[in-house]
């Protein structure tokens, strides 16, 4: 087995009589992937400031790098990086000037190289002289990714690293996630974009109201709700009702003149299903393949809790 | 590297950072420079006349103008101090392994440095007014040490103060009283003029040892009581300063 690089057991924190953290236990192992998802109000940011060292829990251990985030702050933060929900850079610095702040504080001997290459790699060279104030979102996050990574951390989190990025940004960003773990970094991730948990991790685990309420692989997860299936939309009612008839076991939704069938998407078989429809001259508007996403799971998961009440946004700064 | 060089190494690269902020805002330099020599010209040319201090007016103001330009320049310190709570990059600072308070010290240093400029910059235009001194180079180390030293307690102060404030605006705002407080001491006008009550407050409250100390040296007749009353005055408000603001800093981080 491979070694952890981040360990979490029976954690737990309330802010007065609201429960954030209600005992949770996770894995990552060192040079992975792992992603942690959840709506808004989950207790995401919770979760990665108490393994950044920035808030105590209530209970539980958390060893980061194999160090007690409690008692071997220190040696914790030096193996990590972290970059949070808001750029933390500094707007009256230039983007040159924020990375050598950085390289400075990490005591760094060769930080004029390692400035020019982040500056390089992020294609912050022209804006390099700039002061921060004047970038755009986009390269606000790209620096503020750039500051974390001087002196190579061990360990890297980034919390929701994407949100209010345009796709592009997005998929640069997602370029960068790759390449620090080829190079053998690990990425703590938290996010709400399911494509995000899917594309980059090796391991998905959803929080919701404080508990996880899943944990596996990607592919794990889309196991657990319902499988493929073919979604077939009729003309007229008494289409739908043919075609019901037919089939068998089927989801109908008379709204919608839809129904829904189990089906993993086999061209053989589909057509068999279309040949048998057109025998019986059934009016057939369209039909999709729908294989479940991650968001079909996250919303099965979440589904109970955000029908039961109201769902408090929370508001981070 | 042991703890103390590396707390001395990080405060370095803070103060270096404060000083890039300093030198591109340079307003903030300026407008502690500018209030107190509107007040210099307002008290020397129009009101100065009227006061009997037994010396040329100009002699007797301006270790009080000093101080008046060392409790003007707070105001952009506690604003600095709040705006780095309040924005992201304290939590950069924060989880990284840096010494806590090297960015407390950056800004109580930082804050020191502008005093001294500010000051000069007063004693410039006071000779420029007339100011005669008759300090030997002594007297002038003298109440350089004691310029610095004020700015090392009110810096500590006012660290505290934009630390605990909510906004950046109300961190400016906390800082007023002790731009009022030159006013209500032997500034401009000797304590022992001022009414029953007002006298007693300007004799006890801080910056009336600190100014006397000054004028002493400044005019070449040192007084050492109001010197050590002004030196522990100034460490104690150092402490509590520096106290304070341990205390709030650990609260917010």
């Amino acid at each position: 087995m491979r070694r952890s690089a981040v360990s979490v057991s029976g954690l737990r924190k309330s802010y007065g009589d609201k429960v954030v953290l209600d005992g949770i236990d996770f894995d990552v192992p060192a040079g992975s992937v792992f992603s942690l998802l959840g709506p808004n109000g989950a207790g995401k940011t919770t979760t990665v400031n108490i393994l950044t060292t920035l808030l105590r829990a209530d209970a539980g251990t958390v060893h980061v790098a194999g160090h007690d985030v409690t008692t071997a702050t220190r040696q914790v933060r030096s193996a990590i990086g972290v970059t949070g929900q808001f750029a933390a850079v500094d707007e009256l610095l230039s983007g040159r000037e924020n990375l050598r702040l950085v390289a400075d504080l990490k005591h760094l001997r060769t930080g004029d190289t390692v400035v020019t290459r982040l500056l390089e790699r992020f294609d912050l060279v022209a804006a390099a002289d700039k002061l921060a104030s004047t970038y755009s979102g986009g390269m606000r996050r790209k620096l503020d990714l750039a500051m974390t990574l001087v002196g190579n951390p061990d360990i890297i989190f980034l919390d929701e690293p994407t949100t209010g990025l345009d796709p592009r940004s997005r998929r640069t960003m997602w370029s960068i996630v790759r390449e620090l773990v080829a190079d053998g970094t690990t990425i703590f991730l938290t996010t709400q974009y399911l494509e995000e948990a899917d594309q980059l991790a090796d391991q998905v685990a959803v929080l919701n109201e404080g508990r996880l309420v899943a944990q596996g692989t990607p592919e794990q997860l889309k196991r657990q709700v319902p499988g493929a299936h073919l979604q077939l939309r009729f003309a007229e009612v008494h289409d739908l009702d043919a075609a019901a008839r037919i089939l068998g076991t089927v989801t109908r939704d008379d709204d919608e003149l839809t129904l829904q069938v189990p089906h993993d998407g086999e061209p053989r078989s589909l057509l068999a299903l279309l040949n048998r429809l057109d025998e019986q001259s059934i009016n057939l508007r369209e039909f999709a393949v729908r294989t479940p996403d991650l968001d079909d799971v996250f919303l099965s998961l979440t589904e109970h809790s955000a029908t039961s009440r109201p769902r408090e946004e929370a508001i981070v700064r | 590297m042991s703890s103390v060089a590396t707390a001395f190494g990080d405060s370095t690269v803070m103060l270096r950072r404060n000083l890039r902020h300093t030198l591109r805002n340079p307003t903030t330099v300026f407008n502690a420079i500018l209030f107190p020599i509107v007040i210099m010209l307002m008290f020397v040319k129009v009101f100065g006349g009227a006061f009997d201090v037994g010396s040329s007016y100009i002699d007797y103001a301006t270790p009080g103008l000093l101080v008046m330009a060392v409790s003007y320049g707070l105001g952009a310190t506690a604003t600095e101090v709040n705006s780095d709570m309040t924005k992201g990059i304290i939590n950069r600072f924060k989880v990284m392994d840096v010494s806590r308070g090297s960015v407390l010290t950056g800004h109580v240093i930082m804050t020191t440095l502008r005093c001294l400029v500010a000051c000069a910059a007063i004693i410039g235009v006071a000779f420029g007014l007339g100011f005669r001194p008759s300090a030997g180079p002594v007297d002038w180390l003298a109440a350089i040490g004691v310029i610095v030293l004020l700015g090392f307690a009110a810096g500590w102060l006012t660290v505290a103060l934009g630390l605990a404030a909510k906004t950046v605006e109300s961190a400016g705002i906390a800082t007023v009283p002790l731009i009022m407080l030159p006013f209500l001491s032997s500034a401009f006008v000797p304590a022992d003029s001022m009414g029953a009550g007002m006298r007693q407050f300007a004799e006890y409250q801080p910056f009336t040892p600190i100014i006397e100390t000054l004028r002493g040296l400044l005019m070449g007749q040192p007084s050492t009581g109001s010197a050590l009353a002004a030196v522990a005055w100034c460490l104690g408000l150092a402490f509590i300063g520096y106290l304070w603001s341990v205390s709030t800093f650990n609260k917010r981080a």
